[in-house]
């Protein structure tokens, strides 16, 4: 019985949905657009061509919009539209004569639907069409495309081109295509000769390329040239992978010093184990998000604003949880361990119930996103490199704020010599709260970076908790140095580890490195000396 | 009535239960209890508490139109709190405390394995509706979601199809990667991959630093063959992934990331457009096209009072569990689980793809295999389906010493785990 059922339904599931075809106007746009209206991803692509193929003015911004996704046509009247904003609404503007056909609701328009291997085709065919446009900047992206999938018929193809071609950079670039094509010449010459112009290029392709001549190249000469090209390269790439490993590193450093710098002061100078640091940071990562609420189409400026802001909300909780909590608490370690857990729960439970249990979106303003790109093989991303940067920033202010102020002269003293402080007029109870606040506030800020690097959720905090106490403890208690050199010391271990132990291990190595280490140094890699180390 | 009165009415229900014995006792005499064991709080609450919602929506529609047997269905909600040892306790509370006819819960692998003894100690039942690892068939558990070959399977066909040669398997380190990677790497390795061209990596819970490993897959996928990431990847964790595959410049054209646990309320939390053409494989998509799907959209936006809400993939494994245990019931005429449990094999429904599913007598459903590719709405579009209906394969095919058993709990077989080859049925009950 059931085989029957089964079978009925894979009937009922290829029954085709019934669709109209496109009215474009123009005969050869309507068939093509007719095959890439079809279920079938394979007569869309055929359909594909055929939009390439005809010689309609439009046809680059046709294609252009199909792979975008921004292409529609409406259920009504069939017309191929953009759909675009106009005063809160979507208006349907016809691609072929710009008429505007009015607004619409969501499920009056329907998209034209593609895949990977057709956005790959569509921009292939991009590329073939934009080798001859106007602009060089233009001309050397479409190089650049091509490069992907060279073929021999490119090496004559770009000859061809070079006859006409004017601008140096896009020159440049047309002959190493060509020479890159020529790389499978059947003329053992001519690839020795291309060998010899691509031995510079890390670009994968070449890579690949003399990979491929230097193991199953007919002509010995070719594949020795080949193999001895190829070692430079890959000597060279293997230097950048350093290079590479070592930023990771610096990078991941730089978030542990990011999360632990507070707790630095919180633990380190003050010895309160706050087990809710890791909340005082979820707090600074969720006031990015409320800022970026208030301000929905101003990304950057929104991000410039939440630092300030996470500061004061974080800290202004710190100080509440220090004048309501700790402040009863001192000398009392294992209760305020206990209290600072138990505020860490409800400040996670708080969240949930006020903005949502789910990770709420945080976007990336635009100088976050992408990367920096050296050369092919080595590339930097942007929101890492700002939030290294950033590191720095902060610890080189909170060092200011500690060494050179009236603030940290006081926090010092307190947290050296309590009595004799007090003795010299120092309000020691303000100071606690003052200091406890400035920990706080840096933790806060922390959760602005991390907002752009993680999930922003109620559990955010539980994420780094551990490592920050791991930071702190490994640098040395009360010393800010320690924490910065232990943060970016662990990061690079745990870099150098990942590649050939795993995330899983490295992590674990890393930790009993650390229990090992303590066993050794019970005060951490910077202790603080004198007096004050007694205490 | 209103859902606030609902909750009120729920929670008055609950402690009133909670609290005397005695007011439980008459409220069972006119109603038919449903239990939901999905976490509110904790870790899971994020993609569990959306569960609950569409259980109490379910039980409200049914209500509604009539209830069941002539009684009226009452939701019994309870909390496990994304803590394993716990949803045994809160099982046993629904099982023995409250009485109710079947439960709907779960959504990790370890906490099905922890509230298993629980069900089969108490002869009870338990609808579970997420996609899991396979390699396990009990007598009182219905799986809902998706098998390996209902899901991991047909992903992997896909992308060959598409010309992929190189594969990166990324995972959490947790049982459902773990077992779901070993049964790829057989798959993948009977079709001729070489073992160079299958790279395995698996990252702890909630992994934020992503660099080097995408660095890797960059790497690995630079070697002038097709490469595709096959992730099953945690939740949480899938963000930064993927975030870092976009700051990278990996686009879904040079390196696709098939992902079996990315779904619309995944997405719903980020901004989609750098994930353009990655893809996921599940057997439902909200974008499905169709009747009973527009039905549901509607009705569940309606309930849960925001147009903007999603419905994803569990939520329909829920919605089909929930309407073949109806059916089960109306057949067997009583909520006795092992007379329902009996008249649930063969039960067919129509599930949200236009189709009906039918439970096998494995436990396991029949349910077609879409792929979907992201869309920048945080949708999918569908890019490929199975032509036909998929059936559940409760011990996978390509794994030693799981090929030769079948699950068959139909007289008189009734056997979980009976293995072809020497006639036996281990005794073990999963």
């Amino acid at each position: 019985m059931l085989r029957i059922v089964v079978t009925t339904l894979l009937l009922c599931l290829m029954a085709p949905l019934m669709a109209a075809d496109i009215q474009t106007g123009v005969p050869e746009l309507d068939a093509a657009f007719a095959q890439i209206q079809d279920r079938n991803f394979d007569t869309k692509a055929e359909g594909v061509t055929a939009l390439a193929a005809s010689d309609h003015p439009q046809t680059s911004e046709l294609l252009r919009g199909l792979r975008d996704g921004d292409l529609r046509y409406l259920k009504d009247n069939n017309r191929l539209v953009w759909m675009r904003d106009q005063a809160g609404d979507t208006a349907a503007i016809d691609v072929l004569n710009g008429e505007n056909y009015g607004t619409f609701g969501s499920r009056s328009f329907k998209k034209l639907a593609i895949n990977n291997a057709m956005r790959g085709q569509i921009d292939a065919l991009l590329a073939q069409r934009q080798l001859t446009d106007p602009d060089p900047t233009v001309r050397l992206s479409a190089v650049g495309a091509m490069l992907g999938n060279s073929e021999p018929a490119h090496a004559e193809m770009f000859a061809r081109l070079l006859q006409t071609e004017k601008d140096p950079a896009v020159r440049e670039a047309m002959q190493a295509a060509a020479s890159l094509a020529r790389l499978s010449d059947p003329d053992p010459q001519a690839r020795r000769r291309a060998i010899a112009s691509v031995a510079e290029s890390l670009e994968p392709v070449v890579r690949n390329g003399l990979t491929r001549l230097a193991n199953n190249d007919p002509d010995d000469a070719v594949r020795a040239e080949a193999a001895a090209a190829l070692q430079k390269i890959n000597d060279r790439a293997a230097l950048y992978g350093h290079l590479e490993t070592l930023f990771f590193g610096l990078s991941l450093g730089s978030v542990l010093v990011l999360a632990a710098i507070g707790l630095a002061i919180t633990f380190g100078v003050m010895g309160v184990i706050n087990m809710a640091h890791g909340e005082l940071i979820m707090l600074g990562a969720y006031t990015t998000y409320l800022i970026q609420l208030a301000l929905p189409d101003m990304t950057g400026l929104s991000i410039l604003l939440a630092v300030p802001a996470a500061f004061l909300v974080s800290g202004a909780v710190g100080v509440a949880i220090e004048r309501g909590v700790i402040r009863f608490l001192y000398g009392r370690p294992l209760e305020t361990l206990l209290a600072t857990f138990g505020i860490s729960l409800m400040l996670q439970q708080l969240v949930r119930t006020v903005i949502s249990p789910q990770n709420v979106p945080v976007s990336n303003p635009d100088f976050l996103s992408g990367s920096w790109q050296i050369n092919s093989v080595l590339s930097l991303t942007y929101n890492r490199l700002y939030i290294f940067v950033f590191c720095l920033l902060v610890f080189a202010g909170l060092f200011f704020v500690l060494k050179r102020t009236r603030l940290g002269l006081q926090v010092r003293a307190v947290s050296q010599n309590r009595a004799m402080a007090r003795a010299m007029g120092v309000r020691s109870a303000r100071v606690d709260a003052l200091t406890f606040g400035l920990g706080s506030g840096i933790a806060g800020i922390a959760g602005v970076a991390l907002s752009q690097l993680t999930n922003v959720g109620p559990n955010l905090g539980q994420a780094y908790i551990v490592d920050s106490f791991m930071v702190v403890v490994f640098g040395g208690v009360g010393n800010l140095w320690g924490t910065l050199v232990g943060g970016l010391g662990l990061g690079i271990a745990n870099k150098l580890m990942e590649p050939w132990a795993g995330a899983v291990l490295a992590k674990i190595l890393v930790l009993v490195f650390i229990i090992l280490f303590i066993q050794k140094r019970p005060r951490g890699l910077f202790p603080q000396k004198g007096r004050a180390a007694e205490g | 009535m209103s859902f606030a009165n609902k909750v009120r009415r729920l929670s008055l229900a609950v402690s009133a239960a909670t609290a005397l014995g005695v007011a439980s006792a008459t409220q069972a005499a006119d109603t038919i209890k449903v239990g939901v064991l999905h976490s509110l709080s904790g870790t899971m609450a994020i993609s569990e508490t959306t569960l609950k919602d569409t259980m109490l929506m379910l039980i409200e529609e049914q209500n509604k139109k009539g209830g069941l047997l002539g009684k009226q269905l009452e939701a019994v909600v309870v909390d496990p709190a994304s803590n394993w040892p716990l949803f045994a306790e809160k099982a046993r509370e629904l099982i023995e405390k409250e009485k109710v006819a079947a439960v709907f819960g779960c959504w990790t692998s370890v906490s099905r394995k922890s509230v298993l003894p629980v069900f089969e100690e108490l002869n009870s039942l338990l609808f579970y509706p997420v996609q899991y690892e396979g390699e396990e068939s009990s007598k009182n558990v219905f799986y809902t979601g998706a098998a390996p070959n209902q899901q991991a399977i047909p992903a992997v066909d896909y992308l060959m199809e598409q010309g992929v040669k190189r594969w990166v398997l990324a995972g959490t380190d947790y049982v459902y990667p773990r077992t779901t990677n070993k049964i790829l790497e057989a798959y993948l390795k009977g079709k001729g991959v070489a073992a160079a061209d299958i790279m395995i990596n698996y990252t702890p819970f909630g992994h934020s630093d992503w660099q080097s490993i995408v660095s890797d897959i960059k790497k690995f996928g630079s070697a002038g063959k097709k490469t595709a990431v096959v992730s099953t990847i945690n939740g949480d964790a899938n963000v930064p992934f993927y975030k870092e595959l976009g700051n990278q410049g990996i686009s879904a054209q040079d390196i696709p990331v098939v992902a079996f646990s990315v779904g619309e309320e995944e997405l719903s939390g980020i901004d989609t457009k750098p994930l353009v053409g990655h893809l996921a494989a599940w057997n439902y998509f909200m974008s499905v096209e169709g009747d009973t799907n527009d039905a549901f959209i509607e009705s569940w936006q309606k309930f849960i009072k925001n147009d903007k809400r999603v419905t994803n993939d569990p939520m329909e494994a829920h919605y089909i569990g929930f309407n073949m245990w109806v059916e089960a019931v109306k057949k067997a005429g009583t909520t006795d689980p092992n007379a329902v449990g009996d008249a649930l094999i063969g039960v067919a429904v129509p599930n949200l793809s236009g189709g009906l599913s039918a439970m096998m007598p494995n436990h396991h459903i029949t349910k077609p295999v879409l792929i979907g590719e992201i869309q920048d709405d945080g949708q999918f579009q569908i890019v490929s389906q199975t032509p036909g209906l998929v059936v559940g394969d409760a011990w996978s095919d390509y794994l030693e010493g799981s090929k030769d058993l079948i699950a068959d709990w139909r007289a008189p077989l009734s056997c979980g785990n009976y293995n072809v080859k020497t006639a036996k049925c281990s005794g073990q009950n999963y």
